[in-house]
């Protein structure tokens, strides 16, 4: 059987005479916008990106320069006939148990609470992510073998492992904030890695992981420019929350002998030993407390901003 | 013994004896109690305590968990009344006359709660038991003085009975020391000593776990013991000694913090709470209202050890340098302001409520706040050997107990005083502070206390400044002080005794091998439901002698 | 899916053995002597203490010790711990109150978490939205014992609604007010990771079509946009259920749990070796299986996830 092939003349304009041309015609000399790209090209209009940039920029110049922010030498001049002291000339937020000034305290406690925080959060986020996206993505035997010893790490009392690490050689008679970070990164990374994994779980069956995979996109390309994009969500969520908890679990480090020593400033410091003051003074909870909030806040709105951008859907609203 | 785990802590001591004549003020309401009708006595009461961390074994029971059961389930040849003065109990009399060997009778038809009579072997073979390595008692140490005792006590001994003790008849037998020492009977109230049934003997593991004792209360039955829960004791009907109970039963409840404790206390879940938390230091009298809480100093003090073997802390420069520190430290200011008065400025190395307590020894102006001498004092000690340029004085102490906030307070004020770096160092637990303190690996101070095991000054200066001593964890070693020490102990009277130990403090507080800061002082606080509480000399509730409204 | 679940089965056998033996290493290095501590400030009769070292198998090399605590094992022989009771009667009595405290708070954080960041997802940028976020930030902020204790203070000590601790006898309703405590600052990761979920599912291309089919508004937010959202918070809750039974160290001490977190720190501060290992190892199991529900959950979550 063959079909009957009547050939019909059509007018077509040519492509000059249509107005088409413009539009679909293709700027080849543009560099063409990556995700990434379009992403930061969206971040930067977004006022919720703006003020918590602001607000990251000014924790971190208090972080690496609170002198700029207070004459008070936080170290000297505890006294106790100050304790628990209200408010004064030159002590705008009273004083601690111990007589020190609140204020010049939560300003020193800037640097060593946000890079325990920040530095412990990047690399959970490192480890855990890197690990957590190829145990989903792959499966099989990896997966088995980086869940699994992920559960044995999860299962580890965090104080158990933290006396051991307090004694290694390395840190024994040294104790920095990189000591109290290796240790949370220990103890924190399977959590970020079980979260990509399941994220990366489920986008990796994703139509348009399928259609790249089809067209020829290598598997482990597929990965880094399909999957893991949209598999950020969840894992920004844990990273800003992460890192408030991180903040406050040096506190319980170091209030058990095992986290930073007491030379060392931080909010966290501040915040467990305000713990005794609670029902005479508040207030030397309150500011410490308020500064972490602060930081946690600025850093949920920038991940929520950099969420929002990675989103193609979201987006074209 | 030392102050460990918990900041107020252990005593294992036995409890006061209020005999009617002893207590005026007591009595009366006693005798009130007594007649108000049998309810009250009946009335089971609820105490704050902690899971004991060895079996329930008189000579196994070390730390205050297990201490204060093992004082209210046993009842020793002598006891402690509320102010530390000895009673006697089931001895009928101890006499010696050299201070080195003594006779002891015990009170005929005494019985255990099985009905074992209790005669002198009861107390031979449980000391001996307690001595012998084999049997891997923590408290052996505590027979020590007694003749024999290295033989039974070293490593793979076979003998197993110290040549000291003696059965002369079924109610007396002999002790003999290996050297005079005229505090011994005041000693024999402490656990260790107690009496033992056979079945004790035979087999230790069950009796631990159901502890079978002569004192005012015993178990209430056999799983009277809830591992991490509580205890249950009930008045023991055939006691017959001076502390009877006022009460149907005492149950511990065991807790794990005190703060906890001390919220049941407020809503009357919880009748006694023998130490109010830090956090409610400032609130307690009001939270509770008058007539609901106690204030009371009892045998326990505070001290920071400096060891002799650091090369900043040797020779002349070292000893300026303690008194720097000692007089750098406002004990006044740190006792109102961090403990809110529940401590008393140390004004020498034991305690006060203890017999022969001196509090003006000469030369214990160095315990006293005076920062311009302590100032000229380091530079003193900095002429003869410069400190460090970069070295912090740290403090060490465990931070599995509540300690860092005066060690901070006392930290800053080595700062503001002395022109100095001094920070508190945390050991995460008791136990890797002890390591480093008897390897002798300590790199600065650390905190240390004792707390009387019975009350005595030898047994506060003894273990902690005699050379070689079991708590010595300076290193401190003096022979002038040794010497004297000796004296004392040997002395024919208390009273002479405690004049020389004077004088040895006397030594102490020229090298100051530690420097004493405070006295504890024991706060409790109690529910509406009780009555009549009252606080024993080493600071815990005098427990048979509360009564329920 | 059978052969699935056995091989993760199968699989628990080398991290149990990881595990403790891993545990084991750990508590080996701990620093200090748990048997001179025993002695507490007290001169250290070296004999006695030659006797308990052998007593607890401590005056042995490591891998005897392991492999002795294994040998037991097959007897079920937990071993005993320095108090002289049995570690399995210490299990028995500490991980039922422990497992109850764990579920309570799991569904606490569960449904309320879910519950508002649903919301607050749907109504993105409103002020239910603004303040939930206040909420988390105030949990994420200030530590479970100020929370604990506030809490503690208003509801059991003032208001006296609940005894304000729970002791012994630790039933489900006693357990609630320690669960709540628990249960807070996971509540605000799941709250928070619910929120994000929902926002990015609610434009993706199902739900228009569901919309579009003209399903009602309820439907498409709990079967489409919801169902969708859960699969990182039941990955979160799945792993958070062993941290609130091992890591309940302070809420069990704020109100007197007698549960599994506080016997294990009081373990391993006093270097209870067969203690921590066996502790330890229950909670690898819980951990392990937690994790392979949860694993099972995906596929019903999104059927486009299969396993062979």
């Amino acid at each position: 059987m063959h079909k009957d092939t009547t050939h019909i003349e059509h007018y077509v304009a040519p492509l000059e005479e249509t107005p088409l041309a413009a539009t679909d015609s293709v700027k080849e000399d543009v560099q063409p916008l990556s995700l990434w790209g379009e992403a930061w090209r969206n971040l930067r209009r977004q006022p919720l990106f703006i003020i918590s940039a602001l607000l990251i920029l000014l924790i971190l110049t208090v972080a690496a320069f609170p002198g700029l922010f207070t004459n008070a030498s936080p170290d000297e001049n505890c006294l106790l006939a100050n304790s628990n002291g209200a408010p004064s000339a030159g002590h705008p937020l009273g004083f601690t148990f111990q007589g020190c000034d609140v204020y010049a305290r939560v300003i020193y406690g800037t640097r060593a609470s946000v890079l325990v925080g920040l530095l412990t959060t990047i690399a959970v986020v490192i480890i855990g992510g890197v690990l957590g996206a190829l145990a989903g993505y792959y499966g099989g035997w990896l997966d088995a073998v980086l869940a699994r010893v992920g559960d044995v790490f999860f299962a580890l009392p965090l104080i158990l492992g933290a006396i051991i690490i307090m004694q290694l050689p390395t840190f024994r008679e040294n104790r920095t904030v990189i000591t109290v970070v290796f240790t949370l990164l220990i103890f924190g990374w399977p959590q970020v890695a079980r979260i990509t994994r399941s994220a990366v779980i489920s986008v990796r069956n994703s139509d348009f992981v399928v259609a790249s995979r089809s067209l020829g996109v290598s598997r482990f390309s597929a990965l880094v420019k399909h999957v893991i994009p949209n598999s950020t969500a969840p894992v920004i969520v844990i990273a800003t929350i992460s890192l408030g908890t991180f903040i406050v679990a040096e506190a319980t480090l170091s209030f058990l002998g095992i986290g930073l020593p007491p030379g060392i400033m931080s909010w966290g410091n501040d915040i467990s030993a305000a713990q005794s003051s609670l029902r005479s003074n508040p207030s030397t909870l309150l500011w410490p407390a308020a500064a972490l909030s602060i930081t946690v806040l600025s850093f949920i709105m920038l991940g929520d901003a950099v969420r929002d951008a990675l989103d193609p859907k979201a987006r074209k609203r | 013994m030392r102050v460990t785990r918990t900041s107020k802590m252990l005593s294992v001591a036995a409890l006061a004896a209020l005999t009617l004549s002893a207590c005026g003020g007591g009595s009366d309401e006693s005798a009130e109690g007594s007649g108000e009708g049998e309810a009250n006595k009946t009335a089971i009461i609820t105490a704050n305590g902690t899971e004991p961390q060895n079996p329930l074994m008189p000579v196994n029971t070390n730390e205050v968990g297990g201490g204060r059961i093992m004082d209210l389930l046993f009842e020793g040849l002598v006891s402690y009344d509320a102010d530390g003065n000895t009673v006697n109990e089931l001895a009928e009399s101890i006499e010696t006359e050299d201070s080195q060997t003594y006779t002891i009778k015990v009170k005929a038809d005494q019985k255990f709660t099985n009905g074992e009579a209790i005669t002198a072997k009861s107390f031979v073979d449980a000391w001996n038991f307690g001595a012998a390595a084999k049997n891997a008692q923590l408290n052996s140490y505590f027979f020590e003085s007694i003749e024999g005792y290295d033989e039974v006590s070293a490593e793979g001994a076979t003998a197993e009975t110290m040549s000291g003790l003696t059965v002369v008849d079924d109610s007396t037998f002999t002790v003999k020391l290996s050297q005079p020492e005229s505090d011994f009977p005041q000693r024999l109230g402490y656990t260790a000593y107690f009496p033992l049934p056979a079945e004790a003997l035979a087999d230790p593991a069950a009796f631990g776990e159901n502890p079978i004792g002569n004192g005012p209360y015993k178990l209430d039955g056999d799983d009277a013991w809830q591992h991490e829960v509580q205890i249950d004791l009930v008045a023991n009907p055939d006691y017959t000694g001076t502390r009877v109970p006022q009460n149907g039963g005492v149950t511990f409840k065991f807790y794990s913090s005190f703060d906890a404790a001390y919220a049941d206390l407020q809503s009357n879940e919880l009748d006694i709470l023998d130490t109010i938390p830090n956090m409610a230091l400032k609130t307690f009298k009001t939270d509770l209202g008058e007539g609901r809480y106690d204030e009371k100093a009892y045998a326990g003090n505070q001290t920071i050890t400096i060891p002799g073997y650091l090369p900043e802390f040797s020779g002349e420069a070292g000893q300026l340098r303690r008194q720097a520190i000692s007089m750098a430290i406002n004990r006044d200011e740190i006792t109102e302001v961090v403990f809110s008065g529940s401590r008393e400025p140390a004004t020498e190395f034991t305690a006060p409520v203890i017999d022969g307590y001196n509090d003006s020894i000469p030369g214990n102006e160095v315990l006293e706040f005076n920062p311009e001498k302590a100032k000229e004092l380091w530079d003193e000690a900095e002429k003869l050997s410069p400190w460090p340029a970069d070295q912090t004085f740290t403090i060490g102490y465990n931070a599995d107990a509540n300690h860092k906030e005066w060690i901070d307070a006392v930290a800053n004020g080595l700062k503001n005083n002395l022109g100095i770096e001094a920070e508190g160092k945390p050991y995460a637990t008791f136990k890797e502070l002890r390591a480093d303190a008897t390897a002798k690996t300590l790199t600065g101070a650390i905190r240390t206390g004792w707390q009387a095991d019975y009350p005595s000054l030898a047994n506060f200066l003894g273990p902690n400044y005699g050379t070689g001593g079991g708590s010595n964890d300076g290193g401190y070693s003096s022979e002038e002080f040794d010497t004297l020490l000796d004296d004392g102990l040997g002395a024919s009277t208390p009273e002479e005794g405690a004049e020389t130990l004077n004088k040895a403090q006397e030594v102490l507080l020229k090298d100051l091998p530690n420097i004493p800061l405070w006295y504890q002082v024991a706060q409790s606080g109690w529910s509406e439901n009780v009555d009549n509480v009252e606080t024993g000399w080493n600071g815990v509730p005098v427990y048979y002698n509360i009564t329920a409204k | 899916m059978a052969g699935y679940v056995i091989r993760r089965f199968l699989q628990m056998i080398p991290v149990f053995f990881g595990a403790t033996f891993l545990v084991y290493f750990l508590v080996f290095s701990l620093p200090g002597d748990p048997i001179a501590a025993l002695f507490g400030d007290k001169p250290v009769n070296e004999a006695v203490a030659a006797q308990l070292r052998s007593q607890y198998n401590l005056d042995q090399p490591f891998i005897i010790q392991y492999l002795l605590y294994l040998q037991n094992l097959v007897t079920f022989d937990l071993g005993v711990d320095f108090s002289g009771r049995e570690v399995s009667a210490v299990l028995a009595q500490a991980f039922p109150v422990t497992i109850r405290l764990a579920l309570l708070a799991l569904l606490f954080e569960a449904v309320f978490g879910i519950a508002f960041g649903l919301m607050a997802g749907l109504k993105k940028g409103r002020i239910f939205d603004s303040t939930v976020l206040v909420v988390s930030l105030i949990v994420i902020a200030i530590p479970v014992f100020v929370l604990g204790f506030l809490l503690q203070f208003l509801v059991g000590v003032k208001l006296q609604w609940t005894s304000p601790t729970v002791g012994g006898d630790a039933g489900w309703s006693d357990l609630i007010l320690p669960a709540v405590v628990l249960g807070l600052a996971s509540f605000a990761y799941v709250l928070r990771l619910t929120r994000t979920s929902v926002i990015e599912n609610m434009n993706a291309d199902y739900v228009r079509t569901a919309t579009a089919k003209g399903l009602s508004r309820p439907r498409v937010v709990t079967v489409h946009i919801l169902r969708n959202s859960l699969i990182p918070v039941v990955t979160f809750l799945g792993a958070d259920l062993g941290a609130l039974m091992g890591g309940a160290i302070v809420t069990e001490g704020i109100f007197n749990v007698p549960g599994v977190g506080q016997r294990l720190y009081q373990s391993v501060i006093r270097g209870e070796g067969p203690t921590i290992v066996s502790i330890v190892s229950v909670l690898v199991f819980v951990y392990v299986i937690a994790n392979l529900l949860v694993d099972l959950l995906y596929a019903w979550l999104d059927p486009r996830i299969r396993y062979a």
